[in-house]
């Protein structure tokens, strides 16, 4: 694998954990349980469909087979696809959507904040875009565990459930492979090791100032970084790609 | 005889008065969206930085060079959107801040943010000044905005989120 390669999977990744949760956030459009809200997560899904643009339009430059982010974005069956499990899960209850952003708006502010430092100039550039916005998608997450966490019977119960139910798809996020060792060394890739027990205290005082109680260590899922997913991706898909499978080529 | 400087100069002076699609008291140049214009190769390079990197009016502003200079009779144009260096309110000039500030939406209140996360924002009511504000949502009619209200005048009002 040379490094080139490496880093194309490796955008790609990053591309796909921002096109999945940015649809998934997308599909909350006018359900949002009041419309402050509603301009809130479609806001955060607008932040993600841009990053996804960004990502992907840079893994087709570097794929060279002439590709563009839509062909990438449009054109691919589900086992080509890399993004995280957690991204993926159904939106659920409020709690279980604010759950999904607490875990992963914490670990890709953490993230983004270390990718700013690669040294493909393209990715650092994205980074540093991407962690500013970060920033106001984990004060959201963080706001809203703390307000059901810590608010009636009901709220508490949910996120309780809610936090316990995605656990397991949080050790993914820290999973590495021959396509991180290889950049890493390149000084492009993160090196997640560190980043686990920063990711681990942000959650812990979270939830703990919520008066919520962490979750046990479980099983961990795993598998979305060699292309097997849960069942939820296949329907995901058959929504976002619908368009181009229907009228191939279509533009606006 | 000209030179390509002059030229591209030209074509900046033209094209920096375009106003931002979505907040139009001010101009792509006053908002750091205009980066600056090369020529190379027979064509004008605009560069050009989006505020948020989903910003939906880039699409707009690039539409918007390209008639200007068509109408100018400048041809071979190219408009290149750039993340580096990344975009920041830092780049606002305080006579932008007070053309926002006159439209109705309170400037970003302090000029570097790279400490956001925890640190409570006093802002000053646009309307009234009053600095008894709330936060209503952290996100706004746009993604480059937060949405608040003032426990003075009653009023509500956006606030350009720092960046």
């Amino acid at each position: 694998m040379t490094t080139k390669e490496a880093t194309f999977t490796y955008t790609l990744r990053l591309g796909d954990d921002a096109l999945i949760l940015g649809h998934r956030l997308s599909e909350l459009c006018s359900k949002a349980p009041f419309i402050e809200e509603d301009l809130a997560l479609t806001n955060i899904a607008l932040d993600m469909i841009g990053r996804a643009q960004a990502m992907l339009s840079h893994a087709a430059e570097l794929e060279g087979k002439g590709k563009t982010a839509d062909d990438l974005a449009y054109r691919r069956p589900e086992i080509n696809y890399y993004n995280h499990l957690i991204t993926e899960q159904p939106n659920g209850d409020f709690a279980h959507t604010i759950v999904r952003q607490l875990y992963l708006s914490a670990f890709e502010f953490l993230f983004y904040c270390e990718l700013e430092k690669s040294k493909d100039e393209t990715l650092a550039a994205i980074a540093k875009k991407a962690s500013k916005e970060v920033q106001y998608h984990w004060q959201h997450a963080m706001d809203w565990t703390i307000r059901l966490g810590d608010g009636t019977g009901e709220s508490k119960r949910r996120m309780q459930i809610a936090l316990y139910e995605l656990w397991m798809y949080t050790g993914e996020l820290f999973e590495m492979d021959a396509v991180d060792e290889t950049l890493i060394k390149a000084g492009i890739a993160v090196d997640l090791t560190s980043l686990k027990t920063q990711w681990l205290n942000l959650i812990k005082n979270t939830v703990t100032e919520a008066t919520l109680l962490m979750p046990d260590d479980t099983y961990m899922q795993s598998g979305s970084r060699k292309g097997i997913h849960s069942e939820h991706l296949g329907h995901i898909l058959s929504e976002l790609q619908y368009l181009q499978r229907a009228y191939p080529d279509a533009i606006w | 005889m000209v030179t390509t400087e002059q030229l591209a100069l030209n074509v900046y002076n033209l094209i920096s008065e375009i106003p931002d699609p979505e907040i139009p008291v001010i101009t792509i140049k006053d908002l750091g969206i205009l980066r600056d214009v090369v020529y190379s190769n027979g064509e004008f390079v605009v560069n050009i930085t989006p505020t948020y990197m989903a910003c939906p009016a880039m699409g707009m502003i690039e539409d918007q060079i390209k008639e200007i200079l068509a109408t100018n009779g400048i041809q071979h144009v190219r408009v290149n959107l750039t993340y580096t260096p990344a975009w920041t309110t830092d780049w606002l000039s305080s006579e932008a801040k007070q053309k926002l500030k006159k439209y109705g939406i309170a400037p970003p209140s302090h000029s570097s943010c790279t400490k956001l996360v925890n640190s409570p924002e006093t802002v000053a009511c646009p309307q009234c000044n009053s600095k008894d504000t709330e936060l209503i949502s952290r996100f706004g009619s746009t993604a480059c905005k937060a949405l608040y209200k003032c426990n003075s005048c009653k009023e509500s009002f956006d606030l350009f989120k720092c960046h």
